[in-house]
């Protein structure tokens, strides 16, 4: 009995000194994304990393789910062409990053294949899902929100967020449509003052 | 000796009583006041656990205590606005004026998410927020009586601009879960996609290419005013947004679905 109880307590002793996460290193920008609590994420080629990891370089951050028929291929297409002009326009590239919002369906074969279906890849491509924390958190500091339907489909909008290299978000698109003038000049002069 | 052991097993079952109490909702269907596309939407619902009661001003310092970076004066400003925890006396103590069985307030969209998952729980999506709040004390869907939503509709207007009132004045409905509709607003995990306002279909719009399925929401069931004024007041947040009428409470996934 008294076993069972010191072992009750010191489990119950090790549960309290393990909840306390710590605390993001003081030279994240307040406002940056990766302030969010940590998340863990693996892409299409099946490579684990910390979103947090991503800080110190310009990024377009956004997310999609796998079996999205309409706006995620649109946004997904809209990237790409992105990407070309940035590069046409910049002579440097901007890597981007889509995570899923529905890793329960989405797991790495299927960002494989969303992936092959659009010749994109990785790095400069990435499509990914979480492993481990709220990929919640991260919809919310983009602005993006979405609900399941109960047909089993999404309703979400669709909102790609330029990061500068600490995670700040300087400008954001709906995706849709040709790239706006002003979208392609805010990634040009973040990844000139890189 | 004796004692001792029975002190610990007091102190260890004190720890016990005073964790979240969940009570098992059982799976159902049931037709959302909310209309998607402009439908009527048949909703089918997993079984899950709800938390009995709002989480509190005391269980909320619990968390703050065990998580330092939800402290007021920590929490970056992309994840809880300047208002968050503003009328607690101090980061740490809600002070003389808050009572600790309240509903904590004042919590952004954030905050509450994380302080569920820290119980290994979530926020309820709105199809279960809607499910449970149906029922009433007798009946599990009670959406059709007009005094009980001439009741909670009074209650909702005489209480706005006030911090909530005392958990537990009223009966727990049916399936043991108390105030749901009259105490405060609860943030739902999927509140920012409810698109009140939304209208995609409007012809030769591109709105429509930044949302994708049933954007367009409104109410099937015009009778429930209460609720419409719930969803209006929940989608003009933002999640970093914290004020005095929104709280929250959690929920569980039972057989380890999702």
């Amino acid at each position: 009995m008294l076993r069972q109880l010191t072992l009750m307590f010191a489990l119950a002793l090790m549960s309290m000194a393990s909840i306390s996460a710590p605390l993001p290193s003081a030279d994240v920008a307040a406002d940056s994304v990766y302030t969010i609590p940590p998340l863990t994420l693996r892409d299409q080629r099946g490579q684990s990393f910390d979103l947090a990891s991503l800080r110190g370089e310009p990024r377009l951050v956004g997310m999609f789910y796998g079996s999205c028929q309409m706006a995620c291929p649109l946004e997904i297409e809209y990237l790409k062409h992105l990407q070309h002009a940035v590069a046409a326009s910049a002579g440097k590239s901007i890597p981007v990053l889509l995570v899923s919002f529905d890793p329960a369906r989405d797991d790495v074969a299927l960002l494989k294949k969303v992936a092959k279906q659009h010749h994109v890849s990785a790095p400069a491509f990435r499509l990914a899902r979480a492993e481990h924390g709220d990929e919640g958190m991260l919809a919310g500091v983009l602005g993006i929100a979405y609900r399941q339907l109960p047909g089993g489909g999404f309703s979400h909008n669709v909102r790609v967020s330029l990061l500068d290299a600490q995670g700040r978000i300087v400008a954001a698109t709906d995706a849709s449509g040709k790239p706006a003038p002003a979208f392609l000049r805010a990634i040009g002069l973040v990844l000139k003052n890189h | 000796m004796i004692s001792r052991q029975f002190a610990l097993f007091l102190l260890l079952f004190s720890f016990a009583a005073k964790a979240a109490d969940y009570v098992a909702i059982p799976a159902g269907r049931f037709e959302s006041a909310l209309a998607v596309a402009g439908h009527a939407a048949h909703v089918r619902l997993a079984a899950f656990s709800m938390r009995s009661e709002p989480v509190t001003n005391a269980e909320f310092r619990v968390f703050v205590r065990q998580h330092a970076e939800w402290r007021r004066g920590r929490v970056p400003p992309l994840l809880a606005d300047a208002n968050y925890l503003s009328q607690w006396q101090g980061p740490l103590q809600p002070g003389a004026s808050i009572l600790p069985d309240q509903p904590v307030v004042e919590v952004s969209w954030f905050a509450a998410r994380a302080y569920c998952h820290s119980e290994q729980a979530r926020l309820p999506n709105w199809y279960e927020w809607e499910y449970v709040s149906a029922a009433d004390a007798t009946r599990a869907d009670a959406r059709r009586d007009p005094l009980r939503n001439q009741g909670t509709l009074s209650a909702i207007q005489g209480a706005s601009g006030n911090l909530p009132g005392v958990i537990g004045r009223r009966p727990a409905n049916v399936y043991g879960v108390r105030d749901l509709n009259r105490l405060l607003w609860e943030w739902t995990g999927d509140y920012a996609a409810m698109f009140p306002n939304a209208d995609a279909r409007v012809p030769g719009s591109v709105v429509n290419l930044a949302l994708c399925g049933g954007s367009a929401l409104a109410f099937a069931d015009k009778n429930q005013y209460a609720l419409m004024m719930r969803v209006a007041a929940l989608a003009s947040l933002r999640p970093a947004d914290t004020t005095s009428r929104v709280g929250f409470r959690c929920v569980r996934d039972l057989q380890g679905d999702r």
